[in-house]
């Protein structure tokens, strides 16, 4: 994978990074920027999910405090502040207090080390537009985003709360098995960027085409991932309202309960851009290279930080869309989707990338228009296998997947055989 | 010849340094096992930044996904499942034996420690001045360990593996054995 290390030397030297001193500034003020940006963002997303939701359901949603309802959010900080801080008696209080923080710290962590635009040309050097470039980018993610567990698991335990205690269960049993398809799902596109730090994905994808043509069926399993990491609709199991009160928080009030879903909705816009990064080309502005290439401008960093935006916005609209469309998994539908079909797929996925990827090395092709096609047929012909042969109706519509009638009489005869049956069911 | 390291660097160092300590030492002495869960985690995470500061970002960011990631996420779970969380039910402390022993064991590691550090490291196992950052340059953080792992050692590596799965199977087979006896 040589191509891209060599391209990467073309990217780097033109303007030369900036010293010491500009270098903490400029990591002090993008900390800053991001943060604020990130949190506005954040609290505008809980206005866009309920009139969204509005809209999908054909109800005019929260429109009364300001135009078209922009205060809602500012009215709703306000009122988390103000209100009374309970807790519960037989509560763990130290780990009660921690839990909300520690939700809330990886969900923004995880922002430092993703490429939001073209680097900035300044008069004392060149200033990326990432907060830290480290060497081992995507690892970093994956490392902080599987600390975000923690959280729902010690609110669940700490509260002393049945409801709260199945829910924290529930999520660390769901985010460990589905962290593993979303850890597999991504190596190969790691093998397609022989590197793992998001500045050569995305440089990757401008000269060898957006990952979700070459990698289709990597991203679909990367999709379904993050929708169960983020713990969003279809599978909320850990704060399933219609079964646990409200879960993991339930027994949480005020600012906490708020730090519980200021978490929710950086995870939501975390796992967003990891999917612009990874599969949609990051900030690469489409059908150019320029933004790589440079002669670096602020009018090309402006224009690529908003096309990154762009594509960030469109997939929190799809998080929002598939929450109001999507009813919820069962708890072994869960299980089931992760375990015995999503980890097998991307495993098999694996091999075969890397089967055709070194079958195109020894070929001679590079990447480029013919490298992208060939990966994108292949991508069509296996999404047809997945979906259309192997399918049989149970990946796509799971919640009234068709059972076996051995297993479904297996399952009866144990039921009859349990204790509960004589009793309490007939 | 001491190489020079800035402030910037060895302090830390030698904050995070203490900080693992401390948390070790919190990790011993809670008789919560929650407690000492996130204490031990806590260890783990100082320990990383003690591997980054040392130019190894790949095993630091290794150690934040295996062990604070996977393993004590799973502990945490086992504890909540089997309810350990109240201290009175387990009465864990041993008699004075025991401890005697540990502290033995542990003093003695630190001197192995000392001796090690303090000693001659033979020649052959020198590594150039240098070399790490050399490395990193041209094959980047993963490909610094991936590469001697894949190309001279690669036998060892997949024999470890081995190991790993046929301890993956023993688990599974345990598991279920125990399973089919109760049902």
């Amino acid at each position: 994978m040589m191509h891209v290390a060599a391209l990467l030397q073309v990217v780097n030297p033109q303007i030369p990074p900036q010293g010491n001193g500009v270098f903490v500034i400029a990591t002090l003020l993008k900390m800053v920027i991001m943060f604020t940006i990130l949190m506005v963002v954040v609290a505008y997303l809980t206005l866009a999910e309920r009139r969204i939701s509005a809209w999908i359901q054909d109800r005019h949603g929260p429109n009364r405090v300001g135009p078209q309802g922009l205060f809602q959010p500012l009215a709703d900080g306000l009122k988390n502040f103000m209100k009374e801080e309970t807790y519960p008696e037989a509560a763990n209080k130290p780990i009660f207090i921690l839990a909300p923080i520690l939700s809330f710290i990886p969900a923004l962590t995880t922002w430092c080390v993703i490429p939001f635009g073209a680097p900035f040309p300044t008069r004392w050097g060149r200033i990326d537009m990432v907060v830290a470039d480290l060497p081992v980018g995507f690892l970093f993610i994956l490392a902080i985003s599987s600390l975000g567990v923690y959280g729902i698991v010690l609110a669940g335990w700490a509260s002393n709360n049945k409801y709260a205690l199945l829910g924290g269960l529930r999520s660390s049993a769901q985010m460990i098995s589905y962290e593993i398809s979303l850890g597999m799902s991504t190596i190969p596109v790691l093998l397609l960027a022989g590197n793992v730090t998001l500045r050569s994905i995305v440089t990757q994808q401008a000269y060898g085409g957006w990952n979700v043509v070459n990698l289709t069926i990597a991203f679909l399993i990367f999709l379904v991932a993050a929708f169960a990491e983020t713990n969003r609709l279809p599978f909320d199991l850990p704060e399933a309202e219609t079964e646990l009160v409200a879960g993991y928080h339930t027994e949480y009030s005020a600012m906490k309960f708020s730090l519980f879903f200021i978490a929710e909705y950086a995870n939501m816009v975390t796992a967003s851009a990891l999917m612009v990064t990874l599969f949609f080309g990051g900030f690469d502005v489409p059908f150019t290279a320029h933004d790589n290439i440079g002669p670096f401008t602020g009018w090309l960093t402006l224009l690529s930080v908003m096309i990154f935006v762009a594509k960030l916005l469109f997939f929190l609209f799809f998080f929002m869309w598939v929450r109001w469309t999507l009813p919820r998994f069962r708890y072994d539908q869960l299980m089931s989707l992760g375990w015995k079909f999503m980890l097998p797929l991307a495993l098999t996925y694996i091999i075969v990338i890397a089967a055709v990827v070194l079958v195109l090395n020894v070929a001679g092709i590079t990447p480029g228009t013919m490298y992208s096609s060939i990966l994108g047929a292949v991508n069509i012909v296996l999404v047809m296998i997945v979906f259309a042969i192997l399918d049989h109706g149970r990946i796509i519509s799971p919640a009234y997947g068709r059972m076996e009638g051995a297993r479904l009489a297996r399952l009866r005869g144990v039921a009859a055989r349990s204790p509960l049956a004589s009793g309490v069911t007939r | 010849m001491q190489p020079y390291y800035s402030l910037y660097y060895t302090f830390p160092f030698y904050l995070f340094g203490v900080i693992a300590i401390a948390s070790a030492l919190a990790f011993v002495t809670r008789k919560s096992p929650v407690t000492a869960a996130l204490w031990l985690v806590n260890t783990m995470f100082s320990l990383s930044v003690l591997f980054v500061l040392l130019d190894a970002q790949f095993i630091g960011v290794m150690q934040v996904l295996v062990y604070a990631g996977a393993i004590m996420v799973v502990f945490l779970f086992v504890i909540m499942l089997l309810n350990l969380g109240h201290p009175s039910e387990i009465a864990d402390q041993r008699g004075r034996w025991p401890t005697l022993v540990a502290a033995a064991i542990g003093i003695l590691m630190i001197a192995e420690i000392m001796v090690i550090a303090r000693g001659k490291v033979a020649s052959r196992f020198q590594v150039p001045p240098d070399f790490a950052a050399e490395q990193m340059q041209q094959y980047g953080a993963i490909g610094t360990v991936a590469r001697p792992l894949f190309n001279e050692y690669l036998l060892a590596f997949e024999l470890t593996s081995v190991l790993l799965l046929v301890a993956i199977a023993g688990a599974v087979v345990l598991g279920r054995r125990k399973d089919t006896r109760a049902g």
